[in-house]
């Protein structure tokens, strides 16, 4: 046996965890879903087959039109903040050559901490009564919202939250920003660039493909989001008056349909349209990437 | 560096902004109950109880001691199963590399909510319905975005040393334990370190699997707590803040102990 063939055999010893934990994790589960999404299945009786009648379902049921709105704006509001922000602190930070670690720790920390304890945190900072964020506000003149149960403001409250976790995409920055060539930085004051130009001109597409990367992976996350929003508005203990409905998320519904009403059927049919979804929106970003994006070597 | 003062100031405000919740938590978790809500980061008078009576409402130390096994394991299997086929990956050459190393991108863009109910079923089936077994047992099969990150740190290793132990004789097992494991060090503690702070803030999958108290995580706990405390409870939430405080503090040492590995690991992945 020749030294290749040997050695490709090892090769497949190294991968066996991860094959075969493809098969029982990822895509035997995907299949499994895609086919339990035409039945209908409680967990007590067998799954009957039911055909398409759960995307019929869905399409009827006025509280998908609700979780897929509500999950659409908070994306939609999330995301490009938490990016522009990241962006911002990490060009600011990258500009620092003293106690870079000092604050590249303090705003990391919020990303150790566990949702639940932010949410317990959060609703009492966001209270439109006693909350500290309102305090703030109200030093400058600002009359703040009732952020934790005025309907209209409960979105734009857990987005608020969600900043204080920003850290994570700016770790990921300053990595990409100490990555430009200083000369490039150069050559562009020689052309006269201020420092907005050599930002524009220079840091932005060199970075560009990070900043695609953390677009990507943040409307996925976001289209998914499920545990703040879950452990401050839902549960046992939910907040009555609100009845939830302007923080119902996508996957809360998803879950509440799957582990509470035990409709695994209609959960399952929930999922893959998100899934298609998902699908979507990525294809579109990489469609948008093709034009925005820079890579090195690569024509613009 | 003309502009170095503005920068100062933005991020001293920036920093006091992202400080601000830990140290008003802490404050308020110190706070007698009818003091939780103004917003002063003194308490007063000075409450240390709290911690006391909500250390005896709830089995905050088994559920410490829950999330602390389930992490342990989770982390160590992640790190252990994600090495080995991170290596598989860096160091073999054989048809379809290409193919599944774009399979192991491929599944880090799947939505983890596709899979939910189906993984749910399975382990139900196999009588592992309400244990903290589906807690970390997927993790003995590697994760994507683990083994891409430690792909990179084998890579980064010059070739020439792996090639030496071969020529000196070192089974491939041997080589893997012997020379690749302690070379990526690093990058093992950067995983182990991650996986540890996921398990840890993990609060769906307890939600899903755990049906007993007794088998509680610190979030799925927090969040009994908080359905009790809290939310529409009685409104006691000192508790809830004390027993946040306790939640969340063990993490952050963890982080800081472990920092100068777990940002400079993120941080030095170049391409």
């Amino acid at each position: 046996m020749s030294v290749v063939r040997r050695e490709s055999r090892w090769a497949w010893f190294f991968l066996a965890p991860w094959l075969i934990g493809l098969a029982l994790f990822t895509i035997g589960p995907t299949i499994a879903g895609l086919v339990l999404s035409f039945t209908d299945y409680d967990l007590v009786n067998p799954p009957r087959a039911v055909g398409v009648a759960n995307y019929a379902d869905l399409l009827a049921d006025p509280k998908v039109g609700t979780a897929l709105w509500n999950t659409a704006v908070f994306t939609v509001l999330h995301v490009p903040l938490q990016i522009v922000l990241a962006l911002a602190i990490a060009v600011l930070l990258h500009r620092m050559a003293v106690a870079r670690g000092f604050f590249r720790t303090v705003l990391y920390l919020p990303v150790m901490t566990p949702p639940v304890a932010m949410a317990a945190m959060f609703l009492l900072l966001l209270n439109g009564q006693t909350g500290a964020i309102n305090e703030l506000l109200s030093w400058f003149g600002v009359d703040g919202p009732q952020w934790t149960t005025d309907p209209g403001w409960i979105k734009p409250g857990l987005v608020l939250m969600s900043l204080w976790t920003v850290g994570s995409t700016v770790v990921i920055y300053l990595a990409a920003l100490s990555g430009v060539a200083p000369e490039l930085y150069e050559a562009a004051r020689l052309d006269g660039a201020g420092r907005w130009g050599q930002f524009w001109h220079v840091t932005l597409p060199q970075i560009s493909p990070t900043v695609y990367f953390t677009v990507l992976v943040n409307t996925i996350a976001s289209l998914q989001t499920f545990t703040e929003a879950y452990s401050m508005f839902f549960g046992a203990g939910a907040q009555s008056g609100t009845d939830g409905d302007a923080a119902l998320f996508y996957v809360i519904y998803l879950f509440q349909q799957a582990f509470g009403a035990l409709r695994m059927g209609y959960a399952s049919a929930l999922a893959w349209l998100l899934f298609l979804i998902i699908l979507v929106v990525t294809a579109f970003q990489v469609r948008a990437s093709r034009r925005l994006v820079h890579y090195e070597g690569s024509p613009r | 560096m003309r502009r170095r003062p503005f920068t100062v100031l933005a991020l001293l405000v920036l920093a006091a902004l992202f400080l601000f919740p830990f140290l008003w938590l802490v404050s308020a978790s110190l706070k007698p109950r009818e003091r939780v809500f103004d917003n002063s980061l003194w308490p007063d008078p000075f409450t240390p109880a709290n911690f006391s009576e909500v250390w005896q409402a709830v089995p905050l130390p088994l559920w410490l001691l829950n999330s602390l096994l389930v992490g342990l394991a989770a982390a160590l299997a992640v790190t252990l199963s994600s090495a080995l086929v991170a290596f598989g990956f860096a160091y073999f050459r054989f048809r379809s590399r290409n193919l599944l190393f774009g399979l192991v991108l491929g599944t880090m863009m799947l939505p983890a909510a596709v899979t939910m109910v189906p993984v749910y079923l399975e382990w139900d089936w196999l009588g592992l319905g309400n244990t903290q077994v589906p807690l970390w047992a997927q993790n003995l099969f590697g994760s994507a975005f683990f083994v891409f990150l430690l792909r990179q740190f084998f890579l980064s290793q010059s070739r020439e040393v792996f090639e030496a132990a071969r020529v000196d004789g070192a089974s491939f097992p041997r080589l893997f334990t012997s020379i690749a494991l302690p070379l990526v060090r690093p990058g093992l503690i950067v995983v182990f370190v991650f996986e540890l702070k996921n398990s840890w803030t993990e609060l769906m999958k307890p939600l899903i699997y755990l049906r007993d108290p007794d088998l509680f995580t610190v979030p799925r706990g927090l969040k009994a707590v908080l359905d009790r405390f809290g939310q529409g409870g009685e409104a006691q939430w000192e508790l809830v803040l004390a027993a946040s405080t306790i939640a969340t503090v063990p993490m952050i040492v963890v982080f800081l102990l472990a920092q100068r590995y777990f940002l400079s690991g993120l941080t030095t992945q170049r391409r």
